[in-house]
């Protein structure tokens, strides 16, 4: 599924978060989105999907791609676009009543899925794209909220993953896991990207540099520099990203 | 263990890397052969072959940079890339002095046979060898044997020396001689250089290996 972005821009009120971003985000790859806090990185993020519009004052202008459909034209639902384009958040967060199970399957659910042998291999589908199945099959029905931080964030990729979006966004998903945890979702990253478009946001430009294919570079809401990941951060071409990736600034 | 599919991009490097080394091999190997069967072909094919060489030394240090630009890698993963990067470099080395033995040959080749080769061919067995032990620690992650292969370095300069003076010998007493003996005392000294290159490479391999040096240690062993 192709994803590219024209002349986007985003606001915050007065405020524009996001300067005219035109990005082509390649395909079954992992793209990741580096920049200091506030750059704009989750803003941007958050355009893909229509999320960014929940926000109250918040708008969007320019135009965001779906494989040649443009998301913002009048007559798409926003819910469609982001079943079709899954996010993960910073923090996990499974429904709190529900069970790991129920987590997974409330998506499909929602969309209707009611027969018990379509919900189940759906479940256990998505357990394993996320890599948890082996560590969750005997405790399904208990809360999702009983799983350790790393296995809810995967429990979060599985929800996502079980409604068999096109892409995948994930605004900083390591942000609050421990190395361990970490080093799992970077893999899954790379393993996901077989199957999905992924992209990523993160202020850890390490993770940037281990899990993704491209990076773009964000710097005051505009992109700065977008390239493959080796070069970005072997030979950078723009003086702001050297002075960004070597620490001297951010 | 978790799996870490740096793994998998860091085992195409070692194998890169184990390519680039039996193409190093090969071209000392074939010098030798075109030296002693006095083949220009041979020769010939050597100095044209060396361009690969230089290519995957480029290519690899590369994947190097970006490995440790995007993995940062530590410990042992650090000193294997390390490490590898450096061996890149000998073995580019040792190509150019295969290329430098079929240059002199191809010398040797105007003018007729001054003397049957023997400490040659066997400084090169020698230097050879030590090459592949190098190698085969690297595989085998034998810190042993790349100590071993240091301590080998001593018998090929001591038969380089042998060269030296009985080709002095030649010139002092004919002039006639000198070109060749020259020819031919170049190759050994090319030939010393290989033996020095795998005693690098073994020394780095130790290194990876053990996380501390032999380097310059070795003279009291």
């Amino acid at each position: 599924m192709s994803l590219a972005t024209e002349c986007l821009s985003a606001w915050f009120g007065s405020n524009r978060a996001v300067k005219e971003i035109t990005i082509a985000i390649p395909k079954h790859q992992a793209t990741a989105i580096i920049g200091p806090s506030g750059c704009g990185k989750s803003t941007f993020i958050r355009c893909l999907n229509r999320m960014h519009e929940v926000i109250p004052e918040a708008r969007v202008e320019g135009k965001v791609w779906l494989e040649g459909t443009d998301i913002y034209q009048e007559g798409m639902d926003p819910v469609q676009i982001r079943r079709r384009i899954g996010m993960v958040f910073q923090k996990p967060n499974p429904f709190p009543t529900m069970t790991v199970y129920d987590n997974v399957a409330a998506g499909l659910r929602l969309n209707g899925v009611r027969n018990r042998a379509d919900l189940d291999s759906a479940v256990e589908e998505g357990l394993r794209l996320a890599a948890l199945w082996d560590e969750v099959k005997e405790k399904l029905h208990s809360p999702g909220t009983s799983l350790s931080g790393g296995q809810q964030q995967r429990l979060c990729i599985a929800r996502a993953l079980a409604v068999k979006p096109e892409l995948l966004l994930m605004d900083e998903p390591c942000s609050a896991l421990d190395p361990i945890a970490t080093a799992k979702i970077e893999e899954l990253i790379y393993h996901l990207k077989q199957k999905y478009t992924v992209v990523l946001v993160t202020h850890n430009m390490q993770q940037a540099a281990r899990a993704s294919d491209f990076t773009g570079f964000l710097l005051m809401g505009e992109l700065v520099e977008f390239g493959l990941t080796g070069k970005i951060f072997t030979n950078p071409s723009d003086s702001r990203t050297e002075a960004y990736i070597t620490g001297r600034f951010g | 263990m978790m799996q870490r599919h740096f793994d998998e991009e860091l085992k195409t490097l070692k194998e890169q890397l184990l390519s680039m080394a039996g193409m190093a091999e090969q071209s000392v190997g074939k010098a030798i052969k075109g030296l002693v069967d006095r083949d220009p072909q041979l020769a010939q094919a050597v100095i044209e072959e060396d361009s690969r060489i230089n290519r995957l030394e480029v290519e690899i240090e590369e994947i190097c940079l970006n490995l440790m630009a995007r993995y940062q890698p530590e410990a042992k993963d650090l000193r294997t890339i390390a490490m590898i990067f450096k061996i890149v470099n000998d073995l580019e080395r040792v190509g150019d002095q295969a290329v430098n033995v079929s240059e002199r040959t191809l010398d040797l080749l105007r003018e007729p046979l001054l003397k049957p080769l023997i400490d040659i061919p066997k400084m090169a067995a020698l230097a050879q060898q030590m090459l592949k032990d190098s190698l085969d620690a690297f595989v085998s992650q034998d810190a042993e044997l790349a100590r071993a292969v240091c301590r080998r370095d001593d018998e090929v300069d001591h038969l380089n020396d042998q060269v030296y003076h009985d080709l002095l010998v030649y010139m002092t007493q004919d002039a006639k001689t000198i070109t060749r003996a020259i020819d031919l005392i170049l190759v050994g000294r090319h030939l010393e250089r290989v033996a020095d290159h795998a005693t690098n490479i073994a020394e780095d391999v130790y290194y990876l290996v053990k996380g501390t040096t032999i380097k310059h240690r070795l003279a009291g062993d």
